[in-house]
C-alpha cells in the first residue's frame, strides 16, 4: 500500500481518535477530499520540477503518534536555546511534553493546537484563522485532515513578549518510520512583538518525514520574526508550509538556516493584505553529501505601498543539490510597491548542482521590482591574499564564506540565536575561527 | 494602434479577393482542410521531394499525431483547430495593383514613417513594377556575387533538389521532428523556406535576407530555415521585414536552424511584425517558432530579434554551446500593445568548456498586453568555466499590462560563473517632465525614452535594419500613453 492510500485510509481511525467537533470536522474531512484528488506532487508540476519526493515517500510510515514517548532534558539540552530565558513548546514523536515545555497563559497564550482545538474559549480564533492563510495544495490539505497538534500562540493587542518563543520537535525513532504532521497557528494582535524560533530533530536513524504547516497571521503594526532551524540528520526529511497573512504597518521576518536533512522542502508564503506593510525573507543553506534542500517563496502584493526582501545565500560541496524558486506576485492594484529578491550561490564541487528560477510576475506600473542571482565560486585573490597572510587554506574559505552569508545573520535580533547559528555554521565548515560573528 | 486600421485592411483584403474570383481560379492548387498521411504525401509530391523527405516529413508527422501543444507558456488564446487548416495552398494570395496609387494611403503612410524607400515599399504592397527597378536585378547581381565566393544561398524546395547531401546531413539535426509539437508539425508540412551555407572560411559580404530574394515571395505559413556556417565562416542573416505584414495566416510554426562549425559566426537578426489583432484582440497571427542554433568548437552564434508584431507569440531562439570556446548571444526587444501576448527568451545549453553566453531581453509591455520572459541557463557538468550574464528589463506603461520573467539557471559545474539580474520600472514622470519642458510632446518623449532603455539591443541590429527597428517601436507604442 503507498503511503497516499495509507493516509486516506488511516483517516477514519484518526479522526476517531480526537474529538469530533463540527467546525474542524469539516475543515478535516473537505482538506483529505483534496488530498486524495491530488495526491503528492510529482516532478511534473512546474512547482516540483526539480525537487522529487520518491525517494522519501517510499518508506512506511506511522502515519500518527501511537504512544508517548519521555526525553530526559540533559539528553536534549544542546538543541535548546538553553542560555537565555524562553518559552517552550515541545513535541515527541507528536506527541505533547508538559515535561520539557513551559507555556504560559498569562496576558498571552502561547499553548497547545490541540487544547485550542478543543476548548470553547478559543473557539472564535480558531473559526476566524484556523486555515485561513494555508493553500488548498495537496501537502498543506493533507497537513490539514491531520491538524491536532503543534503550537498554538496568540498575542494579544500591544504585548511585547518579553523573551522569545521556542518550538521544538523531537523524534525518537521508537517506530521504524514516522510521519509527523504539526499544525501551528500564531495569532500576533495589533502594535504586538513576538520572536519564535522552531527546530525540528531527529534522535535516530530511522527515517522521519515531517509535513508542518504553519499559518501566521500579523495584524495592525505587530512585528513578527520568525527562525527556522533545520540542521537534522541524514535521515530526516522535512516539508515546511509557512502561510503569512499580514495586515497593514506590519513587519514580517521569517529567517531560514538549512544545514541538514535528508530532504527539505521549505514553501515559504506571503500575502501582503494592507499597505505600508514590510516582509522580509532569508536564508543560508550549506550542505553536502546527498542533501537537497529546495527553497520555494512567494511573495504576494496585494495592496499599495509595501516592500519586501528576499534574500537567500546557498553554499553547496558534494553531491547537494539546491533548489531557488522565489515568486514575487504584484497585482494591478499594489501600485508603488518596491520588492527586491537576490540569491546567490556558491558551488563547491563537480557533482553539486544549484537550480534556481527567480520570477517576477508584475501587473502594476509604478513599481520597483528587482531580482538577482548569482552562481560563482570563492574569490581567487580573496583566499590568496589571505593565504599569503599565513591563514590556512580552510580557515580562509570558511572565512570568505562568513562573510558570504552575512547579510543574513546580521539581521538576526536574538544575539544568543545568532551565536548559535555561527557556531553551527563553524561546525559544518570544520574550523575555529575563535571569534563570533 | 488605431493609426494603424489593420483590421481594416484586412476586411479589404478579404472582399478583394473574391472580387478577383481568387477561390475559384487556384481551386487546384489548394488542399482540402485537414491533416493526414495523404495531404503530408502531397506536399512532398507537388514540391516534387526526393523519397527520403517524403520519409523524413512522415516521421514527423507520426510523432506528432502523438503529442499535445504545450501549455506551460504564459499565453492564453483559443487553440487552432488542426484539421482545420489548409497545409498548402499558393503562395501568392495578396491582390496585385498596377501603382502604388492604388494601395491604401494608411499602409503608404507607415511606410513613410519607417522611412521606407519608394520601390521596396512597391514591393511590399505588391505593387507590380517596372523592369529596371525590379528587384530581381537587384537580387541577380546579389547572387552573382555569393556565387563566386561558394555561398549557396536559395529556397529550401531547391536546396533539396541540388544539394541534397548537405540538407540531408544537417536538417533537423538542432530541431529534430520530434523537439516539440510545433517543430513536429512544421517538419511534417513545411512549405519552404531558405537555405544557406557558407564555405569554409567565406566572409560572406553582405548581410542576407529573405527580404531581397525574389524567388521567395510572400512567407510561407510553415517556414524552414536552414544555415549552415562552414569552418571560420561569417554570415549575417536577416529575416523578416519591419513594414507591417498582412499575412491572412493564423497559425505560424516556423523552424530555424543555425549550424556554426568550428570557428564559424553566425548572426542572426529578425525583426517580426505580423499582424497583431485589432485594438479588442481579435484576429492576429499566432507565432510559435522553434530557432536553435549548434555552436560546435570557438564557433559563435548571436540572436537578435525585434517582436512587435502577432497576437501570440512564443518563441524561443537558443544557443547550444557544444563546442569548447564558443560563443552564444541573444539580444531581444518585445514590444506588446493592446491585447497582444509574447512569452518569449532563449535558452542556452553551456556544454563544452570555456563556453560564454549574454542575454538581453528588454520587454515592453502597454494597454493590456502580457509579456513574458522565459529563459533557461543550464550549465552541464562538463562545461568547465562556463560564464553567463543575463539581464532582463521590463518597461511598463499603464496598470492593466502585465511583465513577467520565469529565468531557470540550472548549473551543475562549480566553476561556472553566472548572474542574472532582471528589473521592472515605469516611465518616470520626471523624465516626461524633462522631455516636455523642453519642447518634446509627450508621445516623443516617450518613444525617445524607450529607444534609450532599447538601444543595448538596437545597437547590435544592422544598421539599416536599426533605424527601421526605431521608428517600428514609436508605431508599435502609439496611443498607449493616455
Amino acid at each position: 500500500m503507498d503511503l497516499k492510500e495509507k493516509l486516506v485510509s488511516s483517516f477514519l481511525a484518526f479522526e476517531n481518535h480526537v474529538d469530533i467537533d463540527g467546525y474542524i470536522h469539516d475543515v478535516r474531512s473537505d482538506a483529505i477530499k483534496v488530498f486524495e484528488e491530488k495526491g503528492f506532487p510529482s516532478k511534473k508540476e512546474e512547482d516540483w520540477k526539480y525537487t522529487s519526493l520518491n525517494s522519501v515517500l517510499k518508506e512506511d510510515y506511522s502515519v500518527f503518534p501511537k504512544q508517548e514517548n519521555a526525553l530526559d532534558y540533559k539528553d536534549v539540552k544542546k538543541y535548546f536555546i538553553h542560555d537565555i530565558d524562553t518559552y517552550k513548546i515541545i513535541f515527541i514523536d507528536g506527541k505533547y511534553s508538559s515535561h520539557l515545555s513551559q507555556t504560559t497563559h498569562d496576558g498571552i497564550d502561547v499553548c497547545l493546537m490541540s487544547s485550542a482545538l478543543n476548548k470553547p474559549k478559543y473557539q472564535l480564533i480558531i473559526e476566524n484563522y484556523f486555515n485561513k492563510a494555508a493553500t488548498k495544495d495537496s501537502l498543506a490539505s493533507l497537513n490539514t485532515a491531520f491538524s491536532n497538534e503543534g503550537a498554538y500562540i496568540h498575542i494579544p493587542k500591544n504585548k511585547v513578549v518579553e523573551k522569545p518563543i521556542q518550538i521544538l520537535h523531537f523524534s525518537t525513532g521508537k517506530e521504524s518510520a514516522t510521519m509527523l504532521q504539526p499544525r501551528n497557528l500564531i495569532v500576533v494582535d495589533e502594535n504586538s512583538h513576538v520572536q519564535i524560533i522552531e527546530r525540528h530533530q531527529s534522535l535516530t536513524n530511522n527515517p522521519v518525514l515531517t509535513n508542518s504547516v504553519t499559518e501566521i497571521f500579523t495584524n495592525k503594526r505587530a512585528i513578527v520574526d520568525y527562525y527556522k532551524i533545520q540542521n537534522d540528520n541524514q535521515h530526516a526529511s522535512l516539508i515546511d508550509n509557512t502561510f503569512i497573512k499580514q495586515k497593514r504597518e506590519s513587519l514580517a521576518s521569517v529567517h531560514t538556516f538549512a544545514f541538514g536533512g535528508k530532504l527539505i522542502r521549505n514553501n515559504l508564503n506571503f500575502y501582503q493584505e494592507g499597505e505600508r506593510l514590510d516582509s522580509t525573507l532569508k536564508g543560508i543553506t550549506i550542505i553536502g553529501d546527498k542533501q537537497h534542500v529546495d527553497h520555494n517563496t512567494l511573495v504576494h502584493h496585494i495592496e499599495p505601498n509595501c516592500e519586501s526582501h528576499q534574500d537567500y545565500k546557498g553554499i553547496f560541496s558534494d553531491s547537494s543539490t539546491g533548489v531557488f524558486n522565489g515568486k514575487v506576485l504584484v497585482n494591478k492594484e499594489a501600485q508603488k510597491t518596491n520588492a527586491f529578491q537576490s540569491n546567490n550561490n556558491i558551488l563547491l564541487s563537480d557533482k553539486a548542482s544549484i537550480n534556481t528560477k527567480p520570477q517576477l510576475e508584475i501587473f502594476a506600473d509604478d513599481v520597483k521590482c528587482s531580482h538577482g542571482c548569482t552562481i560563482g565560486q570563492l574569490d581567487e585573490s580573496a583566499m590568496f591574499y589571505m593565504r599569503s597572510r599565513g591563514i590556512p587554506e580552510k580557515e580562509a574559505k570558511a572565512l570568505l564564506m562568513f562573510a558570504f552569508s552575512n547579510n543574513v545573520l546580521s539581521s538576526v535580533k536574538i544575539p544568543e540565536l545568532k551565536q548559535r547559528i555561527t557556531k553551527i555554521i563553524a561546525n559544518k565548515l570544520g574550523v575555529n575561527l575563535g571569534f563570533d560573528l | 494602434m488605431s493609426k494603424y486600421t489593420e483590421d481594416d485592411l484586412r476586411e479589404e483584403l478579404k472582399t478583394k479577393e473574391y472580387e478577383y474570383g481568387f477561390y475559384t481560379d487556384i481551386e487546384s492548387d489548394t488542399f482540402p482542410n485537414g491533416l493526414n498521411e495523404d495531404i503530408v504525401r502531397a506536399i512532398s509530391k507537388r514540391k516534387e521531394e526526393p523519397e527520403w523527405m517524403t520519409e523524413w516529413r512522415l516521421e514527423a508527422f507520426k510523432v506528432w499525431k502523438e503529442m499535445t501543444e504545450p501549455e506551460w507558456a504564459n499565453v492564453h488564446y483559443k487553440k487552432p483547430d488542426f484539421q482545420g487548416i489548409s497545409y498548402y495552398s499558393a503562395p501568392n494570395s495578396k491582390p496585385k495593383y498596377d501603382s502604388l496609387d492604388e494601395v491604401d494611403p494608411e499602409l503608404l503612410a507607415t511606410f513613410a514613417k519607417l522611412g521606407i524607400s519608394i520601390d521596396e515599399q512597391k514591393k511590399l504592397a505588391n505593387v507590380a513594377m517596372d523592369v529596371v527597378v525590379d528587384s530581381v536585378s537587384v537580387a541577380t547581381t546579389f547572387k552573382k556575387t555569393l556565387g563566386e565566393k561558394g555561398i549557396i544561398f536559395m529556397s529550401i524546395s531547391e536546396a533539396i533538389k541540388e544539394h541534397p547531401e548537405l540538407v540531408k546531413k544537417h536538417l533537423g539535426t538542432v530541431v529534430p521532428q520530434k523537439d516539440n509539437f510545433y517543430a513536429a508539425l512544421n517538419s511534417a508540412v513545411f512549405s519552404d523556406g531558405s537555405f544557406c551555407y557558407i564555405p569554409k572560411g567565406v566572409r560572406c559580404p553582405m548581410e542576407l535576407s529573405t527580404y531581397f530574394r525574389i524567388n521567395q515571395a510572400g512567407t510561407g505559413q510553415f517556414e524552414r530555415t536552414l544555415v549552415i556556417a562552414d569552418e571560420g565562416s561569417y554570415v549575417s542573416y536577416l529575416e523578416g521585414c519591419t513594414a507591417p505584414s498582412r499575412d491572412e495566416n493564423q497559425l505560424h510554426a516556423a523552424v530555424v536552424e543555425l549550424i556554426a562549425l568550428d570557428d564559424a559566426e553566425i548572426k542572426y537578426s529578425t525583426v517580426q511584425n505580423w499582424y497583431p489583432g485589432n485594438a479588442e484582440g481579435k484576429g492576429g497571427v499566432f507565432n510559435f517558432v522553434t530557432k536553435r542554433g549548434l555552436c560546435e568548437k570557438n564557433a559563435k552564434i548571436s540572436w537578435t530579434q525585434v517582436e512587435t508584431g502577432s497576437a501570440v507569440t512564443w518563441k524561443y531562439p537558443s544557443c547550444v554551446l557544444k563546442g569548447d570556446n564558443s560563443v552564444g548571444e541573444f539580444y531581444s526587444i518585445a514590444v506588446t500593445n493592446n491585447y497582444q501576448q509574447a512569452d518569449t527568451g532563449t535558452k542556452m545549453i553551456h556544454l563544452g568548456k570555456n563556453t560564454k553566453s549574454t542575454i538581453i531581453s528588454k520587454g515592453i509591455s502597454a494597454g493590456k498586453s502580457q509579456n513574458s520572459y522565459r529563459g533557461l541557463v543550464q550549465i552541464n557538468s562538463r562545461a568547465e568555466n562556463a560564464r553567463n550574464f543575463s539581464q532582463c528589463d521590463s518597461l511598463l506603461m499603464g496598470n492593466e499590462c502585465g511583465a513577467h520573467t520565469f529565468p531557470y539557471i540550472e548549473a551543475k559545474n562549480k566553476t561556472a560563473k553566472i548572474e542574472h539580474e532582471a528589473t521592472t520600472s515605469k516611465i518616470g514622470e520626471d523624465q516626461i517632465f524633462y522631455c516636455n519642458q523642453r519642447g518634446i510632446d509627450t508621445e516623443k518623449a516617450i518613444a525617445l525614452i524607450v529607444n534609450g532603455f532599447s538601444k543595448d539591443v538596437l545597437n547590435k541590429l544592422p544598421m539599416e535594419f536599426a533605424v527601421e527597428a526605431q521608428k517600428l517601436l514609436e508605431i508599435s507604442l502609439e496611443g498607449s500613453v493616455g
